[in-house]
């Protein structure tokens, strides 16, 4: 009979079109109430287990209506049923939904919604419907609510917060029936005679009770305690670590005049110079505009010895000088350029200069990767492969080095109305300022000539914007340039120059296994680079992502952090440490089980 | 002696500072008043004493001068009403001195000025004026013209709208205030605020419906139809009780859906009020409130359910409300008398208003459902605290608590168990000693309760001298006290020995007796007429009593069947006829009354079957055929057309007339007739009184 009921819930399943609908409501809702749970690691309940069960008890309609079939003479007879799994502690607070259908013959209907292990003894916490008493690890019952019988809708919700459970009864909350609840609890659901029949609702429809008025009472609560999170004497510290911490992170991405005013205004100091910082970012600047060649020439210039050192990041860098290549930014093949680079030297809005968080992207709040930007100034590195949601982050608690740490940069803001003039001049680096239309904000234009006729002003934006702009902004420069999209710029000389870069890679590469044995790592990239030879259009085959301005970040990201480290500096702003670190501690805080977490989410607190 | 010089030094000091702030005010150069206004400004904030000083050195007068002068500039009149507001902030003398000053009408006139600022601060000063305790309210209803300004104001800024609103809702404290704004469009313009992004504004708008709609039906029914950007107003109520939303504002939110489901607008059914209005408001019984929230919500809960026994069901089994509730007499709670001192004083001023609260809630909860009851008083130390409620110093703790005791009296289990095990008649009958008014209706309908035959503290109640007690009560003025008075007495004397009934007759005296026969209340005449029914049962007591009463009562008797009175009360009188034409002697007293006797015939043939039913009852009892002159009797009846009555009833419609007067016709009547019949009936008053 068992086998029945599931042969019937199993031929539900396929194609059937109301059946699809309530499954994809049942997805939107558990994803709205439990935003926190990773269902990879602890998948919530969606119907009762046709394993976990006593034979007495019949599943039916998906594994949600539960009907008894024993014979229900007495208290032995009793069987029970849970859900597939148990309450993730991530959710906060749990609930589900039980409607009586049927009542059955006599008055001993019961209910033991939580029970993590099957059956009516140990550990298991229940309301019975005959009395209305609440029973609690065996025992005797305790008069709790009123009784319930066919029709009602009887409801549990579990608070992982503070470990109790309280039941509802036709949508109003019956009071709290037990305290000091263990882990990982079951939904359960307890017959005991013939001709009761109950249907669950763990979400495929909206509950009677409001249980997201009640989540909005915790999320505030929690709110509160970390707003009035009491920092005693440390009030005046508190300020300055404040500062420091905004202060390091203007400096880590070089917006060396920001932080240089931020320093004036606070009266603090910043530790490292200014030449250094500048430094810096002209060579992200490099980078990020696609000029990788010109990037390491500085690099090596300013900080003689540091790619020496990091053979892995001089590799990676060279990989994306020869993409550059491709794309016919870099300069080695734009030098042969006749026509005028104007939409590649652009840098087309990089979507990820700056934080960006909940607010602007909505994406952010479902986990897993399907968001081609990220937060945090953090990129993955290939959005196929991020399977978390800060991968910068993760690493600098996890210790991984995965994911290159985050990327920001900043020249001038908002993408059109910098007209940075080119100046011409002989000095390599002059400063024009110049302020945004509509923000008080300093920027610093950088012209840098080369000996090479152009206007080199990347377009790079600041601050925050909303998504589409981002993409508008992505869809405008793919315009520009398709027409003339062509390999080194369609050059001749320059593809020459780009194959005989390639054989020089593969010698770099070549003698990099020689000296540090083989690297997968290397080869991939290195595989990936050439393959984009093999089509007639790179820009538009399977490897052409890498063609992307935004590929330029991490590579970026990785070199400002290796150029940090060997200045004795931290490779990773301590904001960003922060970050990461009240992330992690929240994921933590999931594992082992503390309920708070599901509301006092990091990126509640982004704006 | 030091000392003794010092101050007035120093007193004088003050004095001559605050005199050169006020002499400034007489300058003639307009820039330096402004000056001076300013500095005074400046001067006076967050200083009581300074204020107290400039009131008395006749700084008021001075400042509403120049406040009120077109010649003075815009900045310096806002400048004054700013000072004036300053001065507002002060103690309840500072309020008392600035409204004799009649800076009142000033300030409303200054409202007619186009320049927003000093409006603004006029408007401001007006509002803490009118906020306090001390200012007659109806200062802001003399003059016609200032409401329909200040609605035409509230367009003007988000403060405008802030403290109108706020005015507004202090200043509405009776029906006629509700009218007055309702009419002058307050629900169309108040509205749209309740969405205003400043909180404040939203808060303020919504305490102004809960003002308006209080009790008034007119205003409520309004309100369910209007629509705030497309939302119904409910609705809009509805997301400011959403639990995440300030207490206050859930809390307000809750009384304007209470009020307007109270008035009727909105069904005690709907789901804004059992999923939402109502759980929110027990949500402000628990602990975690504060000790004001706490009482308003039990207080305006109370009033949600009180007519709905459905709600009181709903309510309580929600989160667990009836244990939630005893928490609110345990204040000042031990712990915090010794740790703090400020606590104590806190739980102190809020434990008589907690302690009421919860008295109403709990009278309000058991006011129907028998397992209500039940659950409430098998509460931890309930009856305990409902008999020293009975008996605390704070009137308002006293009525309460009474009220609870009478919503459970009318259990009648609890009658004959809790209610006896804990003597409560005892600190009741001392309430009704001497007390105000409200707490002697209650205290008394409880006590006709208690009076109830099946309840064992009849007995003790009886031997305290009650009597004397309820015989007072009838020669009140309040008719609900008379009623009370009588119900009891009435109670008193259903089944009770010929002792009780000589005593309650002696005490009560015939003359009164029959003064409460012409009572202008009908209820007090028809608890009046119980009584007499019941005084006239069992034979030996119909005839002991009429023939000591009988001219009277025959003469009321035909003064209350010629009378403009209720179907009701002639049935009543009917069946005290009845009753008469069950004793042996006093049944002449009708066969000799040619009057009566063409009345009742009346009533056979009446319409209406209640008054043919009693007056066949009375006939059947008069031809009784067992007792003696029985056939004289059926006689004269059968001469007086009596027969050709009956014989018409035989076929009448309703079933049980018919039985009776087939009965009649063969004058084999049940034995004791009059007294089962008497019985029931004094039961349907039994009754009465438990449900009322």
């Amino acid at each position: 009979m068992d086998a029945m009921a599931e042969l019937g819930a199993g031929s539900l399943l396929l194609g059937d079109p109301a059946f699809n609908y309530q499954e994809h409501e049942l997805n939107e809702r558990l994803k709205r109430l439990y935003p926190a749970v990773n269902e990879d690691e602890t998948p919530l309940p969606r119907s009762w287990s046709p394993k976990d069960k006593y034979s007495y008890i019949g599943l039916s309609q998906n594994n949600l209506r539960v009907h008894y079939k024993g014979h229900g003479k007495n208290h032995k007879d009793a069987a029970s049923v849970r859900a597939t799994h148990p309450i993730p502690a991530a959710c906060g607070i749990y609930y589900f939904e039980v409607k009586i259908v049927s009542k059955g013959l006599d008055f001993l209907s019961s209910l033991l919604p939580l029970s993590p292990i099957l059956g009516w003894d140990k550990h298991s916490y229940g309301y019975h419907g005959d009395d209305g008493h609440s029973f609690c690890s065996s025992g005797t019952g305790q008069p709790y609510g009123p009784t319930f019988t066919t029709g009602d809708v009887i409801g549990c919700c579990v608070n992982l917060i503070n470990n109790t459970c309280f039941y509802t009864k036709n949508g109003i909350s019956l009071g709290v029936a037990f305290t000091d609840l263990p882990p990982n609890l079951y939904p359960t659901v307890g017959l005991q005679t013939p001709g009761e029949i109950v249907d669950a609702n763990f979400g495929q429809q909206p509950f009677v009770f409001d249980i997201e008025d009640y989540m909005s009472e915790w999320r505030a609560k929690i709110h509160g305690m970390i707003a009035r999170f009491p920092i005693g004497e440390r009030l005046g510290e508190w300020q300055a670590v404040l500062q420091n911490m905004v202060s390091t992170y203007l400096v880590h991405h070089g917006y060396c005049a920001t932080a240089t005013a931020f320093a004036r205004a606070t009266e603090t100091l910043i530790q490292e110079d200014q030449t250094s910082i500048k430094n810096r970012q002209r060579i992200q600047k490099l980078v990020l505009a696609g000029r990788v060649g010109e990037a390491i020439e500085a690099t090596q210039h300013l900080y003689p010895g540091l790619l020496e050192h990091n053979p892995n990041l001089l590799f990676m860098l060279k990989c994306r000088q020869f993409v550059e290549m491709v794309n016919g930014t870099d300069s080695e093949v734009r030098c042969f350029s006749v026509r005028s680079p104007k939409s590649q030297d652009s840098y087309p809005g990089s979507p990820s200069l700056s934080p960006r968080h909940g607010a602007t992207n909505p994406n952010l709040h479902s986990a897993g990767a399907d968001s081609p930007t990220c937060s945090n100034g953090v990129t993955p590195p290939n959005k196929n492969k991020s399977h978390n949601k800060y991968p910068g982050i993760s690493s600098a608690s996890s210790s991984s080095s995965s994911s290159p740490s985050s990327v920001n940069y900043s020249e001038s803001n908002s993408t059109d109305s910098t007209k940075s003039q080119p100046h011409s001049g002989t000095s390599n680096q002059e400063e024009t300022r110049c302020v945004a239309s509509d923000s008080e904000m300093e920027i610093e234009a950088e012209h840098y000539t080369n000996g090479v006729a152009e206007n080199p002003s990347a377009r790079i934006m600041n601050g925050t914007y909303k998504h589409q702009e981002i993409l508008q902004a992505q869809d405008i420069s793919l315009e520009d340039s398709c027409a003339s999209r062509q390999l080194c710029g369609g050059n001749q000389a320059a593809t020459e120059r780009m194959i005989q870069f390639g054989r020089e890679l593969q010698g770099l590469n070549e003698q990099l296994c020689r000296e540090y044995g083989k690297n997968v790592t290397h080869k991939k990239m290195l595989q990936d680079a050439f393959s984009l030879l093999a089509y007639s259009d790179p820009w538009n085959c399977p490897v052409g992502q890498q063609l992307d301005p935004m590929q330029r970040e991490n590579i970026c990201s990785a070199l400002n952090s290796a150029i940090l480290e060997s200045q004795n500096l931290p490779k990773q702003p301590p904001l960003m440490l922060a970050l990461g670190q009240a992330t992690e501690c929240v994921q933590l805080m999931a594992r082992v089980r503390s309920g708070s977490c599901s509301f006092a989410r990091v990126d509640n607190f982004l704006h | 002696t030091k000392c003794v010089h010092l101050s007035p030094v120093s007193l004088s000091e003050v004095t001559a500072t605050s005199r050169h702030y006020v002499d400034r005010l007489f300058d003639p150069d307009p820039q330096k008043v402004l000056q001076g206004v300013i500095d005074m400004k400046n001067a006076v904030i967050g200083n009581n004493k300074q204020k107290a000083n400039l009131i008395v050195l006749g700084a008021v007068p001075r400042l509403l001068y120049l406040l009120q002068q077109g010649s003075s500039s815009s900045e310096l009149r806002a400048e004054c009403a700013v000072v004036l507001g300053s001065l507002a902030m002060g103690t309840e003398n500072n309020i008392k001195s600035l409204v004799d000053c009649h800076i009142i009408p000033a300030l409303l006139q200054g409202l007619l000025c186009p320049d927003l600022i000093f409006i603004e601060a006029c408007l401001r000063c007006l509002r803490t004026v009118f906020i306090s305790p001390v200012t007659p309210v109806q200062l802001l209803y003399t003059d016609p013209t200032v409401i329909p300004h200040l609605m035409s104001l509230l367009c003007r800024s988000q403060r405008t709208q802030e403290y109108i609103t706020q005015i507004f809702s202090h200043c509405c404290k009776t029906p006629e205030h509700q009218t007055v704004l309702f009419n002058h469009g307050a629900i169309q313009n108040i509205a749209p605020l309740l969405i205003s992004p400043s909180y404040k504004v939203r808060m303020q708008a919504l305490k102004c419906f809960s003002v308006l709609a209080y009790e008034n039906t007119q205003v409520s029914m309004t309100l369910v139809n209007v629509l705030v950007d497309e939302e119904l107003l409910s609705q809009v109520f509805v997301r400011m009780m959403q639990r995440d939303q300030p207490i206050d504002m859930q809390l307000t939110a809750a009384k304007c859906l209470t009020y307007m489901c109270r008035a009727g607008a909105i069904r005690t059914d709907d789901s804004c009020i059992v999923l939402k209005t109502l759980p929110c408001l027990v949500r402000m019984c628990s602990k975690e409130r504060l000790l004001e929230e706490r009482v308003e919500g039990a207080e305006t809960l109370a009033y949600l359910m009180e007519p709905d026994v459905e709600l009181q069901r709903i309510a309580s089994v929600t989160d667990h409300l009836v244990a939630m509730l005893a928490d609110y007499f345990k204040y000042p709670s031990s712990v915090s008398a010794i740790t703090d001192i400020k606590r104590l004083d806190h739980d102190l001023k809020h434990a008589h208003e907690l302690r009421q609260a919860a008295f109403k809630l709990y009278a309000s909860l058991g006011s129907n459902d028998e397992d209500i009851r039940k659950k409430i008083t098998e509460t931890e130390n309930m009856m305990d605290r409902i008999v020293s409620g009975l008996s605390e110093s704070s009137v308002k703790v006293r009525l309460a608590a009474v009220r609870c005791l009478h919503s459970l009296s009318r259990s009648v289990q609890q009658l004959r168990t809790s209610f006896h095990d804990h003597a409560v008649w005892k600190p009741l009958m001392k309430l009704l000693q001497n007390a105000p008014d409200e707490v002697l209706v209650m205290a008394s309908s409880t006590l006709c309760n208690l009076l109830l035959e099946f309840s064992p503290s009849k007995e003790p109640i009886l031997e305290s001298g009650v009597i004397e007690l309820l015989c007072s009560l009838t020669q009140s003025d309040s008719p609900a006290l008379r009623v009370n008075g009588i119900w009891a007495l009435m109670n008193m004397a259903f089944q009770a020995d010929q002792k009780v009934k000589g005593e309650i007759v002696r005490a009560l005296g015939t003359e009164q007796l029959f003064r409460l026969l012409s009572d202008p209340d009908s209820n007090v005449l028809m608890k009046t007429l119980g009584l007499l029914r019941n005084l006239l049962s069992t034979r030996p007591h119909i005839d002991q009593v009429m023939s000591s009463h009988g001219k009277q009562i025959m003469q009321a008797v035909t003064l209350i069947l010629e009378g403009e009175h209720s179907i009701e009360v002639k049935e009543q009188t009917l069946c005290i006829l009845a009753n008469i034409a069950d004793g042996n002697t006093a049944k002449e007293l009708i066969m000799t009354n040619d009057d009566i006797l063409q009345k009742i015939k009346y009533y056979m043939a009446h319409s209406n079957v209640k008054l043919q039913l009693a007056a066949t009852f009375c006939i059947s009892n008069l031809i009784w055929n067992e007792e003696d002159g029985s056939q004289e009797r059926q006689d004269k009846l059968r001469e007086l057309g009596f027969v050709d009555i009956l014989h018409k009833l035989t076929q009448a419609s309703d079933p049980n007339l018919c039985d009776r007067s087939d009965t009649a016709t063969h004058t084999s009547l049940p034995l004791s007739f009059s007294f089962s019949l008497h019985k029931t009936d004094a039961h349907k008053h039994a009754h009465c009184v438990v449900g009322y």
